[in-house]
C-alpha cells in the first residue's frame, strides 16, 4: 500500500511502485482532470504539483512521490495562485477544446507561486512545455498577466448578456 | 455569383450546392444538392422522432422541438445538435437558441444530443449528424433561431391565455414572461405544461439584428467553467463500472497484418488480464491503462508485410507526378475565352505534405458488448456513423446500439472518422466486460487518416501590364470525399473539396482553367479531412503563386493583388484592413525580415493574413507578428471569432513550419510530439485579429485561420530572403538544413532567387 496526500486528503492505493502517478490518479483514484497526452513528457497535459512544484505525472513513478503533497487540477482552486489563474482563464475565456488546460493552469499557477510578476520571457520559460493544439497561447499569456497584476488584459468576456 | 458557376461543364449538383450556400460562394462542404432525394434534417418544430428522444431526456412538460426542453421547475435545457471540440459551437448554438427563446446564457443547461440523423442532421453535409466543414453556424443559423422563436411563442401563448390578454402585449426576458400593462409575470416553468399542449405556430417572426441582446456580444463560453477545474468529461474520462483498459498496436506498415504473437511475458505481468487480436492489430487488456501498455511492450509481435512494404514518400510523390502528367484531368473551371497570344509564361510545381491531426485527447472509445447490445462512450464528430459501424460489426440493429456523447479533446477532422471506434468495438466484442480502448500518441500518429498529399502544377501567362492573361492550375491528389461521402462526388467524378479556393478565386480573371486528377492512394493509406480541408492546400498554392506572379511582374504583392480584385469585394475589404493594421509599406524592415500576405474566401467567409517573419542566419524562422482580418458576415460571438482566428492561424503556422508525415517501408515515420512538433507558446508571434462589420449571413470561422496561414508564412520568408518555398513544411531540409539556402540567406540583399 502506498499513501498519497492528494488535494489535502490521504488516499491509500495498492499499485506497483513504478506505476506513473498519472495513471494512479486517473485509473485508480478516479481523478480524471489530469490528462494523458503523449506519455513522454512532451506535452504537459499531465502536469500536477508536488509540494507546489510542477511535475509531469506521466513520467513520475508513484513511489517517488513520497510524503510530498500532490495537487491536481481538482484541488488547485483552493490555492491563492490557482484561484487567480482560474478566474483570469474565465475572464478571458482562454479554453477551447479544454483538454490541455488542466496542465496549462497547473503550470501557470506554479509560475505565479514562484514569480508573482512574470515577464513574457518568464511565461515562455514556464509554459513552453505545455502544448495546446487549439492554439490558445495568446490568451494564456494575457490571462497569466491578468492573474498576476489584477489588471484586465485582452478581450474580457461577458457572463450572460443580460447586462449587455 | 461565383466564378465557377458562370462556366459550363459544372456538375448540376455542384451548381445547386453553390446556390444553397446563399452567399454565392463555393463551399465544398455544401453537398445536399448532390445527394439526391431530400433527407430529413434538423427542424425548428417538433418531429415524430422527438417523442422518444424527449422521453429519454426526462420527459419534460415542454418540448417544442429537438433542441429545447423546459422542465416544470423552469429549468431550460438546450440540446446541442453538433459537437463541441473547442470551436465554441456549444456557445454559438446556445446563443442562437437563447436569443429568440428569451433566456440568458447563465440560465441554461447544456446537453449533448443523442445520435439521431433525423433530428440533428446537417443539411449542408447531406443530412448526417456531422460536425465539420465549418458548417455548424451556417447550417443552423436559421433553424435554431426559429426553434427558439417557436418555443417563445408557445410559452407566451400559454401565459397570455392564463391572463386572458393578447400575446402581443406580453414580452419575454431572462426566462420570465411579463404583461407590462398589468405588471403580471410568469416564469417559463409555470407555463411549461400548458405551453406543451398548444399547437405549434406555423410561422414565427425572428428578431431584427438591431434587437439582438445576445448575438453579437462577446459572451463567455458555456463550457469554460468546467474546463478550468477539471470536471469536464471527455471520452477518455468515461468511467463505467467493471471497465478494463486496452492498449493497442496496429500493424506499423499500413497494409500489414498480424502474424505470430508471443504473449507469455505480457500475461505474466500482474494486472494483465487478456491479449486479444484482430487481423491487423493486437491489444493487451489490463486493470489500468499503464499495465495494459506495459503488457503491450512485453509482447513479441511478428508482423506480416503487406503490399506497401516498399512504399516511401518520394515514391508517392513520383506517383502523383505521374498521374498529373498522364491521368484523367477533370475540369473544375473552364476558361471563358481564348488566351491572347504572347506574354511571359511562368510555371511552378508545388508539393503539399500529408499531415496528422494529433488532437490533444488521444483517440479512445469505451465499449461494452453484451448479447444483442452494444454500448459506447466516446466523443465523435460523426456519432450516427459510429452507431452504424458498431451495429454492423456486432451484427445487431442500430437501435440496439447506445452511444453516450462526450466533449471532444480536439477534433481537427480526425474524429470525422470511425476507424478507432470500429476497432474498439471489434476488440470489445471478444470480451464480456466494458473495455476502454485508448490509442497511445504513437498509435494516433502512425495510424492517422492523414491530410492528402498533393502535387500541383500551376502556370500563368502575364500580359504587358503584368496581369495574368491565362491561368492553368492542375491539382493531383487522392480523394477524401470520394470515400467519405461518395454520393457528393460530381457526376463527372469531380471532388469539389479538392478544388475549393482554387476554382473560386478572389481575383477577376477570365482565362482560368482549373483541373483535378484523381490519384488512387495505396491500400491502407487512407486520407482524411484535416482542419481547413481543400482550401488549406489550395490557398497555399494559389497565394504562393500569385506572389510569384507579383515578383515576376515587378510589383508589390499587395498592390498586385489589389489590381486583380474587383473594387468593393469582401476579399479586397479584408485585405485592405489587414494591410492598414500592419502598416504595409511603411517603415523599412530589418535585414532578413519580411512580410507575406495571403487572402482568400473559404467556408463562406473572407480572410486575409499578413505574417511578419525573420529568418536567422542559421536558417531558423521566427514569427514576429501576424495580423488577420476576417469578414464572416454576422458574428454570433466576437470572442469566439477572435479565438478561432488566433488558434486556427497558429494551427496552420505550426503545421507549415514543422509538420509533414513521411513514409518508409509503408509505415509512418513520425510518432509523437518530439518528431511531429506542435507550435509552443514561446514561438507565438504578436497576433492581432480584426473583424469587418457585416450584415451578410454568417460564414464559417473554425477553419479559415488555418487555411490562410501557410502562404502568408512562405510569402514572408520569400520577402525576407528571396527563397521561394514550394514544398512544406518549411523546416524540412529547405532552410536550416540546406547549405545552398543558407548561403542565400547570408547573402540577402542581393538578387532574389527561387528554391523549388
Amino acid at each position: 500500500m502506498i499513501v498519497l496526500r492528494i488535494n489535502g486528503e490521504d488516499r491509500q492505493v495498492d499499485v506497483p511502485p513504478e506505476m506513473p502517478l498519472l495513471w494512479v490518479l486517473r485509473d485508480v483514484v478516479g481523478l480524471t482532470g489530469t490528462k494523458f497526452g503523449c506519455g513522454i513528457a512532451q506535452c504537459g497535459a499531465c502536469t500536477v504539483h508536488l509540494d507546489g512544484k510542477p511535475v509531469r505525472s506521466c513520467q513520475l513513478p508513484v513511489a517517488a512521490v513520497g510524503g510530498r503533497a500532490v495537487t491536481t487540477i481538482e484541488g488547485i482552486g483552493a490555492t491563492a495562485e490557482g484561484s487567480k489563474v482560474q478566474q483570469a482563464w474565465l475572464a478571458l475565456d482562454v479554453v477551447q477544446c479544454g483538454y490541455c488546460q488542466s496542465g496549462q493552469i497547473m503550470s501557470a499557477a506554479a509560475l505565479l507561486a514562484r514569480t508573482p510578476s512574470p515577464s513574457d520571457a518568464d511565461i515562455d520559460a514556464a509554459m513552453s512545455g505545455n502544448i495546446c493544439r487549439c492554439g490558445t497561447y495568446v490568451r494564456i499569456r494575457e490571462a497569466i498577466h491578468q492573474a498576476a497584476t489584477g489588471t484586465p488584459a485582452g478581450l474580457q468576456v461577458i457572463v450572460d448578456g443580460s447586462a449587455a | 455569383m461565383n466564378a465557377r458557376a458562370d462556366h459550363d461543364g459544372m456538375d448540376p449538383g455542384r451548381r445547386a450546392a453553390l446556390k444553397a450556400a446563399g452567399s454565392g460562394l463555393a463551399v465544398a462542404f455544401l453537398w445536399t444538392a448532390g445527394m439526391g432525394p431530400a433527407v430529413a434534417t434538423m427542424n425548428a418544430r417538433r418531429q415524430d422522432a422527438d417523442a422518444a428522444a424527449a422521453i429519454a431526456d426526462g420527459n419534460p412538460p415542454f418540448v417544442p422541438n429537438a433542441f429545447i426542453r423546459v422542465d416544470a421547475d423552469g429549468k431550460v435545457r438546450l440540446v446541442m445538435p453538433t459537437v463541441e471540440m473547442g470551436q465554441a459551437i456549444y456557445t454559438g448554438i446556445a446563443m442562437m437558441l437563447a436569443e429568440e427563446l428569451g433566456v440568458g446564457l447563465d440560465q441554461v443547461a447544456i446537453e449533448h444530443s443523442p445520435p439521431n440523423d433525423a433530428l440533428y442532421g446537417q443539411a449542408l453535409l447531406g443530412g448526417g449528424q456531422i460536425t465539420g466543414g465549418s458548417t455548424s453556424t451556417r447550417g443552423q443559423w436559421q433553424v435554431l433561431r426559429e426553434a427558439g422563436a417557436v418555443a417563445r411563442e408557445m410559452l407566451v401563448g400559454a401565459a397570455a391565455a392564463q391572463w386572458h390578454v393578447e400575446p402581443a402585449t406580453c414580452s419575454v426576458a431572462r426566462g420570465v414572461i411579463t404583461h407590462a400593462p398589468s405588471g403580471r409575470t410568469l416564469g417559463f416553468g409555470a407555463v411549461a405544461n400548458a405551453a406543451g399542449k398548444l399547437p405549434q405556430p406555423a410561422s414565427v417572426t425572428l428578431k431584427e439584428r438591431k434587437d439582438f441582446t445576445l448575438i453579437g456580444k462577446p459572451l463567455r463560453r458555456v463550457d469554460s467553467p468546467d474546463k478550468v477545474n477539471g470536471t469536464t468529461q471527455f471520452g477518455i474520462d468515461a468511467q463505467v463500472p467493471g471497465m478494463k483498459f486496452a492498449a493497442v498496436r496496429t500493424s506499423p506498415e499500413l497494409a500489414g497484418t498480424l502474424g505470430a504473437v508471443d504473449e507469455k511475458a505480457a500475461r505474466a505481468l500482474p494486472g494483465v488480464i487478456d491479449v486479444i487480436k484482430l487481423d491487423n492489430a493486437v491489444a493487451v487488456v489490463g486493470e489500468n491503462y499503464w499495465i495494459a501498455s506495459r503488457g503491450l511492450e512485453a509482447l513479441d509481435i511478428t508482423w506480416k508485410p503487406g503490399v506497401n512494404a516498399n512504399l516511401d514518400t518520394q515514391g508517392l510523390i513520383d506517383a502523383l507526378k505521374h498521374s498529373s502528367a498522364n491521368g484523367n484531368a477533370i475540369v473544375g473551371r473552364k476558361p471563358k475565352g481564348e488566351a491572347p497570344a504572347g506574354g511571359k509564361r511562368i510555371e511552378s510545381e508545388y508539393v503539399t505534405p500529408m499531415l496528422a491531426h494529433a488532437p490533444m485527447e488521444p483517440l479512445n472509445a469505451t465499449v461494452h458488448v453484451t448479447p444483442g447490445k452494444c454500448e459506447i462512450w466516446t466523443g465523435s464528430q460523426v456519432p450516427t456513423r459510429v452507431v452504424a459501424e458498431a451495429a454492423r460489426i456486432c451484427g445487431i440493429p442500430a437501435g440496439a446500439v447506445t452511444l453516450h456523447g462526450y466533449y471532444l479533446g480536439g477534433g481537427f477532422g480526425r474524429r470525422l472518422e470511425t476507424d478507432q471506434a470500429e476497432q474498439a468495438v471489434a476488440f470489445a466484442k471478444q470480451v464480456g466486460y466494458p473495455l476502454k480502448v485508448i490509442w497511445s500518441r504513437e498509435e494516433d500518429i502512425r495510424h492517422d487518416r492523414v491530410r492528402p498529399l498533393y502535387f500541383d502544377r500551376i502556370s500563368a501567362t502575364l500580359g504587358d501590364d503584368g496581369k495574368p492573361i491565362a491561368w492553368h492550375h492542375r491539382i493531383t491528389s487522392g480523394t477524401v470525399l470520394g470515400r467519405w461521402l461518395p454520393g457528393a462526388m460530381g457526376k463527372d467524378g469531380m471532388d469539389s473539396d479538392a478544388i475549393e479556393s482554387a476554382a473560386d478565386l478572389p481575383y477577376d480573371m477570365d482565362n482560368v482553367l482549373v483541373e483535378w486528377v484523381r490519384h488512387e492512394m495505396p491500400p491502407g493509406l487512407v486520407v482524411g479531412w484535416w482542419r481547413g480541408v481543400g482550401p488549406t492546400h489550395n490557398l497555399f498554392v494559389v497565394e504562393s503563386f500569385v506572389d510569384e506572379l507579383a515578383h515576376a511582374a515587378g510589383k508589390d504583392p499587395l498592390e498586385y493583388r489589389r489590381s486583380l480584385m474587383k473594387p468593393g469585394s469582401r476579399a479586397l475589404g479584408v485585405m485592405n484592413l489587414a494591410a492598414e493594421k500592419i502598416g504595409w509599406g511603411g517603415q523599412p524592415l530589418p535585414a532578413r525580415v519580411g512580410r507575406g500576405i495571403a487572402v482568400g474566401s473559404p467556408f463562406g467567409s473572407h480572410v486575409c493574413a499578413i505574417v511578419e517573419a525573420e529568418v536567422t542566419e542559421q536558417g531558423q524562422v521566427r514569427l514576429r507578428k501576424a495580423v488577420v482580418a476576417i469578414d464572416n458576415g454576422i458574428t454570433i460571438n466576437p470572442s469566439s471569432v477572435q479565438a478561432q482566428m488566433q488558434g486556427g492561424l497558429l494551427f496552420g503556422l505550426g503545421a507549415a513550419l514543422y509538420n509533414g508525415i513521411t513514409l518508409k517501408n509503408g509505415a509512418i515515420e513520425q510518432s509523437n510530439f518530439h518528431d511531429y512538433r506542435s507550435l509552443r507558446i514561446n514561438e507565438v508571434p504578436e497576433l492581432e485579429v480584426y473583424s469587418v462589420e457585416s450584415d451578410e449571413v454568417p460564414g464559417g470561422i473554425g477553419e479559415v485561420g488555418t487555411a490562410i496561414a501557410a502562404p502568408a508564412l512562405t510569402n514572408a520568408i520569400f520577402a525576407a530572403t528571396g527563397i521561394r518555398l514550394r514544398r512544406l513544411p518549411v523546416a524540412l531540409a529547405q532552410l536550416a538544413a540546406s547549405p545552398d539556402a543558407l548561403k542565400r540567406v547570408a547573402a540577402v540583399g542581393g538578387e532574389k532567387e527561387d528554391v523549388a
